[in-house]
């Protein structure tokens, strides 16, 4: 093994541990989406949704919940010296961003496995979209980790990360929410799923995400310098 | 004549218009000590981060172990013991966690790691405490656990910024057997007791605020 795939599953491995023992991050996150799911209920006074309204709220609840976990994805880093540990540690720095993503990734799978049945007990007829909607899920999650481990590990430097983290985040995940609720729209139709530009829309999803996984490659080293 | 373990030739820092270092320079040879001195803001962590790759310098010549800095400071990493005035170590996880995770980071096998963490927690007094979470420590403890973590990966060049800080008679009888001159690795000190160093330093730098430093 290289020391950059163990310092990835060191990195990866003590922020899962500390978040099981710590419980930090993935019950507020589950907790805001039911909330918001409850909200959307009673406010939309409607006992099923379909096609786009359905995609919307799935997805604007995620992406929401999804921030709560990244403003807090470098915390213990920059506050306990993480960041300095790691940059002293004769490794490629890059390993410190693809366990981050990985752990983020971990996160939203882990929220989407508790809250998307939530969803469909609040707002569908059937559970017949689960299954293709848990590929717009997966790809959706990777672009939002990549994005979000990036504009992470630049916000937590700042006093007003929790601002500064949705502020810069938002913008630049639109076209990932585009494709993803392009993709989430027909499944979630009323009467079953179609699957009607279905792959233009993951197409459009894996190249996000392919994107900004370089983009993280690439910048992170100069992102972790003085 | 072997080559310098530390040579520093013309080392500014500034931050934004602020000069933090200005015009430092020393040589130490492999095995020597330096301490460094001088009043609050004068510069004497900023050196240490420098030294440690953690900062690039603004200006100035700075070789570590053969390498010049921050070009090849890749070079260096894993080479270097860095003692800051943070512990560096994950208030959630236990002392031992600590020890492994920073283990994994320099590649230390599980094998050699467990028994190297085994070492180091006997020789600084925290066995028994080995398994508690960090956060649960007191400062003279964190500072013990922050001795281990800093000699673990057994470095060539010791980087100890207030070694003593916190630790009772106990810890700094422990914190001389692991960094102290014993033990033949070069070090670099920062301290703002100079007593307690100076049987110890084979050169001493004095670091003024907006004055030269001066090496002796």
């Amino acid at each position: 093994m290289t020391p950059t795939s163990l310092a990835f599953r060191a990195i990866l491995g003590k922020d899962l541990r500390t978040e099981l023992r710590t419980l930090q991050s993935l019950p507020a996150m589950a907790l805001f989406a039911v909330t918001t799911f409850v909200i959307f209920r009673f406010g939309l006074d409607r006992t099923a949704l379909s096609g786009s309204l359905a995609s919307g709220v799935l997805w604007a609840t995620l992406l929401f919940a999804a921030i709560l976990g990244v403003n807090r994805l470098f915390v213990a880093e920059r506050e306990e010296g993480g960041f300095d540990a790691i940059r002293l540690a004769p490794v490629d720095r890059t390993a410190l961003f693809a366990a981050k993503a990985a752990a983020l990734l971990v996160y939203l799978l882990v929220l989407e496995a508790i809250v998307v049945p939530v969803f469909a007990i609040f707002f569908l007829d059937s559970a017949a979209a689960l299954p293709s909607l848990a590929l717009v899920l997966v790809l959706a999650d990777l672009g939002l980790a990549a994005t979000g481990t990036l504009i992470s590990s630049m916000a937590v430097h700042s006093r007003a990360r929790d601002l500064l983290t949705p502020l810069v985040l938002l913008p630049l995940v639109v076209p990932l929410m585009i494709a993803a609720t392009g993709a989430s729209e027909p499944l979630l139709e009323m009467g079953g799923p179609s699957y009607e530009r279905f792959g233009t829309w993951l197409a459009v999803l894996g190249l996000y995400d392919l994107i900004f996984l370089l983009v993280g490659y690439a910048v992170f080293d100069f992102l972790l310098e003085d | 004549m072997s080559e310098s373990a530390v040579a520093v030739t013309g080392l500014r820092r500034e931050f934004g218009e602020r000069s933090a270092l200005e015009g430092v320079g020393f040589e130490l040879s492999a095995g020597q000590s330096l301490v460094v001195l001088g009043p609050n803001g004068s510069g004497k962590t900023t050196l240490l981060r420098i030294l440690a790759t953690l900062l690039r310098p603004t200006g100035g010549q700075v070789r570590v172990l053969g390498a010049p800095l921050p070009a090849e400071a890749w070079k260096v990493r894993g080479r270097i013991g860095f003692l800051g005035h943070e512990p560096l170590l994950y208030r959630d996880l236990s002392g031992r966690e600590n020890l492994r995770f920073q283990a994994r980071l320099h590649g230390l096998g599980t094998e050699a790691a467990e028994w190297r963490i085994a070492e180091l927690l006997t020789a600084v007094g925290m066995k028994r405490r080995a398994d508690q979470r960090v956060a649960e420590l007191s400062a003279g403890m964190r500072q013990r656990l922050a001795i281990a973590r800093c000699v673990l990966h057994e470095p060539e060049l010791l980087l100890l910024d207030e070694p003593d800080s916190n630790l009772d008679a106990e810890g700094r009888e422990a914190a001389r057997r692991l960094i102290g001159p014993g033990e033949g690795r070069t070090r670099v000190i920062v301290t703002h007791d100079p007593e307690r160093f100076e049987t110890e330093a084979d050169q001493v730098l004095r670091l003024g605020v907006g004055e030269r430093a001066v090496v002796s």
